[in-house]
């Protein structure tokens, strides 16, 4: 509202000058839009653009704001797993093999002593053929922090050996236990994230590129194009997801390392997830196609290009990326299905499904429960990127 | 009716088609087929002997062929070595791995897998419906709260893992072992009531597991559904003239809010199927789940392509009987273009 009358701009008025008649007319300036007038608030709102209003809905949504700081805080680790991490990957204890976690103390026979924990005790049960292990009250460790630990190559860059924590020297520190080849199973949860969180954000930009394009020529052309791509979603759709992934990752050759292994999974991720989002971008594309403004473009010489890039997708960029946040908890899921069965990545390459391919063995499972502890992770990202994504979809509109 | 019946089933022949030919792109995709792959083990160990009994195999089954000719004898539209013989003519392939016909390894899979996904949708079903309608017309109270929370956190929750730790659960708590199909004192014994029981009573954990997330889904999305339509103005009207809330909410609201509901079998199912075959390998069950698993580490492709097949099909067996429902529900469909979409 751009034509709001500012009351400072009085106009004359005949006032009753020389009245007899008694006639009273207020001095005030007096504003005929007084009524139409907005609070600085509302104008603020009126003058917002389009995202900046979204967000204010967004915010408004407090699940959705916290999922996406827990999700930003996880992706923080990403870059930053080694100096997180208390050990390396690589690193094997050969003397503590399915160790359980290590809880941290404070206190030692009543004297403060600050964070630490106690040494393990070591037995191996012959009869039952299980590891068992004490905590030994006696050894005292004291967990460092800020501390120089065991080495690794930072970015595979430069060799560095700073830790956030490390185990106190010739302790040990498993706060989460170790697994069946005394991997630090923490560790592995962080190193883990690289893959398992980026693998659906790589996946989703495949399944993007694809589901836009396929969905846009769809939306935009119809007649022919849009039938046969229409046919190709429903088919696609119709079909279990998780059988085929594991069909096309157990093409994946198994001489490939890890980083092809990888790129392939997010592209099996991404080939077998477009049409979710094809079908989104179409119907948007659909509907936003009959209005005016977009015929006004095309009625003007706009070639279709621009048409779509410059009229058609601000309307619906938001839209998608609602519905792309939803679809990648599933790529998420999928690639640690994947590794659990032994159909994805493997050692050396860490991701939670990895991680998790311990915990096919139920027998060990039983006796060393902590090997299900990647499990933790995965339901907290999935369900965050679920809120966040509800925040988005519901943001994405804010005009309703 | 009929004819809408005759119309959808029409369609459902080239998709049939494609997906077949999907599915058998995707078996071919690794190097090499299993005889291949085991003629290259036999020449580095530098015998020659069974080579060329397994060459022989190769043009048993015609693997020796192009690719296009390989997919039609498969499928049995094109003469292979015996003459046409395949998929069309009810013959399943061979599984190089268990050394027999496919339909000997998977045929006593199938009813269990059909059985095991029956019963998930009736789950999701029975448990989504009520639970539906309650959170929606007691929108905020407690019962509501407690639903959507579960939900999420069943959405959230991969079946695999929940499998894996109602497994350890069980074990830990019961001392019960909820793997397997029925108790090990069953295992090769005729069919009794006793044996049936442990059948049914181990059927109990996985139906919930393959279930938990489409029930989720269910529930978010027929509360979403029956809360629009509460919301309208003839719901008002209703109750202005003095319906009783019952009757009220069954009547209308609650019928328009039924097609979605049925409608999103088509969601579900794929979902379902693919939650059973990595659920049935946690469980342990004897679906095709785990023999997919294992043809596709071995490169069975026969058996794997059969299997992939199968559960496809099962897919759009469901597809098809939810548009049937719908349209029995709903003239508009089965008198209209025929599409639901």
């Amino acid at each position: 509202m751009s034509d709001t009358v500012t009351p400072d701009t009085p106009e004359k008025k005949p006032s009753g000058e020389g009245g007899k008649t008694g006639h009273y007319v207020n001095p005030a300036p007096f504003n005929p839009f007084s009524v139409d007038e907005l609070t600085p608030e509302q104008e603020r709102y009126y003058q917002a653009s389009q995202w900046k209003i979204m967000w204010w809905k967004f915010r408004r949504h407090r699940l959705a704001v916290w999922a996406g700081i827990i999700l930003i805080l996880m992706y923080l680790m990403v870059p930053f797993a080694e100096v997180i991490a208390p050990y390396t990957t690589e690193h094997r204890d050969d003397d503590h093999i399915y160790a359980p976690p290590q809880g941290i103390h404070l206190f030692h026979e009543g004297s403060f002593v600050g964070p630490f924990v106690y040494g393990y005790e070591y037995e191996l049960d012959m009869e039952r053929m299980v590891h068992v292990y004490k905590a030994d009250t006696t050894k005292v460790q004291p967990i460092r922090f800020f501390c120089s630990g065991q080495k690794y190559k930072f970015w595979n860059l430069f060799e560095a050996s700073f830790h956030l924590i490390c185990p106190a020297e010739g302790g040990t520190l498993f706060l989460l236990g170790t697994d069946r080849l005394g991997h630090d199973m923490l560790s592995g949860v962080i190193y883990g994230a690289r893959i398992s969180l980026t693998v659906g954000l790589v996946g989703i930009s495949i399944g993007l590129i694809l589901g836009l394009l396929l969905g846009g020529i769809a939306g935009y052309f119809g007649g022919l194009a849009d039938a046969v791509i229409q046919r190709m979603i429903e088919i696609l759709r119709s079909l279990p997801e998780l059988p085929l992934w594991m069909a096309l990752s157990a093409a994946l050759p198994v001489t490939w390392s890890p980083v092809w292994i990888f790129f392939g999974i997010t592209i099996i991720l991404g080939l077998i997830d477009w049409p979710g989002l094809a079908r989104a971008v179409r119907s948007k594309l659909l509907s936003l196609r009959e209005e005016e403004y977009a015929r006004a473009a095309v009625y003007m010489g706009a070639n279709p290009s621009r048409v779509i890039r410059k009229h058609l997708l601000p309307g619906f960029t938001s839209h998608i990326i609602a519905s792309a946040t939803l679809s990648i908890p599933g790529m998420i899921l999928g690639e640690t299905a994947l590794s659990f069965l032994n159909l994805g990545l493997r050692r050396p390459a860490v991701s939670w499904g990895v991680l998790l391919s311990e915990a096919q063995n139920i027998t060990a499972v039983t006796v060393y429960p902590w090997l299900m502890a990647p499990i933790i992770p995965v339901i907290i990202v999935v369900l965050a990127y679920n809120f966040l994504g509800d925040g988005l979809r519901d943001a994405a509109d804010p005009y309703k | 009716m009929g004819s809408y019946l005759v119309r959808r089933l029409l369609t459902m022949i080239p998709t049939l088609l494609v997906i077949s030919f999907l599915i058998f792109l995707i078996i071919e995709l690794p190097a090499g087929d299993y005889l291949s792959n085991q003629i290259d083990v036999l020449r580095k160990q530098g015998e020659s002997a069974s080579i060329a009994k397994l060459e022989f195999l190769r043009k048993e089954y015609a693997l020796d062929r192009p690719f296009l000719e390989r997919y039609l004898v498969w499928l049995g539209a094109w003469s292979g070595p015996h003459g046409f013989d395949g998929l069309l003519q009810g013959n399943w392939g061979w599984s190089f791995e268990f050394e027999k016909p496919v339909s000997e390894v998977v045929g006593p899979q199938i009813p269990l897998t059909i059985v095991l996904n029956l019963s998930t949708i009736l789950f999701v079903y029975m448990m989504a419906f009520p639970i539906g309608i309650y959170s929606a017309v007691r929108q905020y109270s407690w019962g509501d709260y407690t639903a959507t929370t579960v939900g999420y956190l069943g959405l959230a929750t991969p079946d695999f893992l929940l499998g894996l730790i109602l497994l350890y659960l069980s074990n830990r708590w019961f001392g019960l072992s909820i793997g397997g199909l029925m108790d090990k004192e069953y295992i090769d014994q005729p069919m009794s009531v006793a044996k049936l029981q442990s059948i049914l009573a181990h059927l109990v954990v996985p139906t919930i597991v393959i279930g938990t997330a489409g029930t989720a889904g269910m529930i978010r999305r027929l509360r979403a559904n029956l809360l629009d339509e509460l919301n309208k103005q003839y719901v008002t009207t209703a109750r202005a003239k003095g319906l009783g809330e019952t009757r009220l909410i069954a009547k209308y609201p609650l019928r328009m809010a039924l097609n979605p509901f049925i409608a999103d079998i088509g969601n579900l199912i794929p979902s379902l199927v693919s939650g059973s075959v990595i659920v049935s390998v946690v469980l342990n069950l004897p679906t095709v789940g785990p023999t997919l698993l294992q043809a596709l580490r071995s490169q069975d492709q026969f058996l794997a392509g059969f299997v992939l097949l199968f559960v496809a099909v099962l897919t759009l067996i469901g597809m098809l009987i939810s548009d049937l429902a719908l349209a029995v529900l709903d003239p508009r469909i089965r008198l209209g273009a025929g599409t639901s979409k």
